[in-house]
């Protein structure tokens, strides 16, 4: 532990692994990353792709942000859902998307979903499961439309509709029940609405509202908040008490701000204009 | 024998705990596996295609983490893309089992993979390469593979014979699959087959509701034995 204070070699040093060990031997837990128990889902339709998301961020019992957004940007046509750590999520589809540009630009043609999904795979797997991002990645490209889910460690799964994160089983179920093939555009972002509000209503992961994003071939929208489930609403009652209300025996009122007059000693003033 | 380890497996990793087989018969080869993929006790896939593509005549069957067998069959059929550019011919079964060992082996510690190669080359014909869990390379007339193939081993040493035709060798391997699959919680779904020949390869389906079925038993208190009960044949009273 004292060794990398008295000599310090070029490259990584890890005697702060060391130090961490001992403090959680000793009983002293590691801090833990925001974690986005969540509801994310993807489905194929008749002209394209439609993409879900609840919007709850937790930090173990705490809801850290109750309306942020879980749909990443990856290109215009390709957009990826991200569960699991929020970090990591967010940084593993920010890196990709910025490859993904370089890419484009390389090649000078729109890149493919299959080519968001080798990226996103070959880089998780690299990082042997320590970059948490469970993902779910859709768009339409010249191949048609593509839905994929990529699990930390690099595994992926292409299938017409999927699910992910805590609030995966419920929305999976409602899949399982009512997905047909082909459905028509309104028919699928129910079926995607339904399948996210049974996440945020069964699973305590997930919560709040329900983002979407519909792709097609040349259009792509993004539908923040399409469904606001859980509204703060106007109380019943007011409870704010009228003036007077608590009795008081003696007022003291004290002045807090004093002033005070600064006498300058000797030199000229800064010429300040 | 190609057990796997739950224990070696990473916390919250994917997982094919499967039923895996290829088969060589006269002309070609027959590989098949269920469609289960899991994590934990949800099953992540009920439909995956453990049947995966390394070149034109060349498969291989992938059990174990899902996340490290698709690494290593994506890298396999990079690196037979190459061999076939450089040779300017199609690579033999040998070299792709080769190819899929050696990356077995060299990173058997961080690996959890049990693969089967097979496929069809013009030198040896049809071919069967088992590459187990610690990166070994066999190559064998059979292979089964996965955690339902530990139920199977004796059903499969009493049945196959030499010198079948192609029919035969797809029952074979849907009967064996099948009875793996409702053996081992970790297998099921459907039968997905691939019969490789000097011709191409041609798939198969079957669907869960279409699986061969064998003896699936009846209620242990049948007619006979309500009958021999009330003759107290099974168990006759006894003076003390």
């Amino acid at each position: 532990m004292a060794a990398a204070s008295v000599y310090s070699s070029t490259g990584f040093d890890f005697s702060n692994l060391t130090r961490n060990n001992f403090l959680s031997e000793k009983g002293l837990p590691l801090p833990k990353a925001t974690s986005t128990g969540t509801t994310i889902v993807g489905c194929i339709f008749e002209d394209g792709i439609i993409l879900g998301a609840d919007t709850r961020a937790t930090e173990g019992p705490i809801v850290a942000d109750k309306n942020c957004e879980k749909i990443h940007y990856i290109t215009d046509s390709i957009r990826c859902c991200g569960a699991g750590t929020a970090a990591d999520t967010e940084f593993v589809t920010n890196l990709i998307s910025s490859n993904m540009e370089m890419h484009t630009l390389t090649h000078g043609r729109k890149p493919r979903v299959v080519t968001a999904m080798t990226m996103l795979k070959q880089y998780l797997f690299r990082h042997q499961g320590h970059v948490g991002a469970a993902l779910v990645l859709g768009g339409v490209d010249s191949t048609g439309p593509n839905l994929f889910t990529i699990a930390p460690h690099g595994s992926t799964d292409k299938l017409p509709y999927v699910t992910m994160g805590s609030g995966s089983l419920a929305a999976m179920a409602v899949f399982e029940s009512h997905w047909r093939a082909n459905m028509s555009r309104a028919d699928a972002l129910q079926l995607v609405k339904d399948a996210i509000s049974a996440g945020i209503f069964n699973d305590l992961g997930s919560g709040s509202n329900v983002d979407a994003c519909i792709i097609t071939t040349n259009h792509t929208e993004m539908l923040r908040n399409v469904e606001m489930p859980n509204e703060r609403v106007q109380k019943e009652r007011t409870y704010v008490f009228p003036k007077g209300t608590t009795a008081w025996k003696k007022e003291d009122i004290k002045k807090l701000v004093l002033s005070e007059e600064v006498t300058p000693i000797g030199g000229e003033a800064m010429d300040t204009d | 024998m190609d057990h796997i380890d739950m224990h070696r497996l990473k916390q919250g990793e994917v997982n094919l705990g499967t039923s895996i087989m290829a088969v060589q018969f006269v002309g070609g080869v027959v590989i098949g596996a269920d469609s289960r993929t899991t994590t934990g006790s949800y099953i992540a896939n009920r439909v995956t295609d453990k049947l995966t593509f390394l070149h034109d005549h060349i498969y291989c069957c992938r059990s174990g983490s899902a996340a490290d067998t698709q690494a290593i069959a994506d890298f396999g059929h990079y690196y037979l893309q190459m061999q076939a550019q450089v040779m300017g011919s199609a690579p033999s079964v040998l070299t792709a089992a080769a190819i899929m060992e050696k990356m077995c082996y060299q990173n058997k510690d961080q690996l959890s993979a049990g693969i089967i190669v097979a496929g069809w080359d013009k030198k040896t014909g049809p071919s069967v390469y088992n590459i187990p869990l610690g990166g070994g390379l066999f190559r064998q007339p059979w292979a089964i593979g996965g955690s339902g193939s530990t139920y199977v081993y004796g059903y499969c040493d009493a049945t196959y014979q030499e010198g079948w035709g192609k029919d035969e060798t797809v029952n074979f391997v849907k009967n064996t699959l099948a009875l793996a699959m409702s053996r081992d919680g970790s297998s099921g779904g459907c039968i997905r087959m691939c019969v490789i020949t000097e011709d191409g390869v041609e798939r198969k389906f079957i669907p869960g509701d279409q699986l061969p079925r064998f003896w699936e038993g009846k209620e242990v208190l049948g007619e006979g034995i309500q009958n021999s009960l009330k003759t107290n044949d099974l168990f006759p009273k006894r003076d003390v």
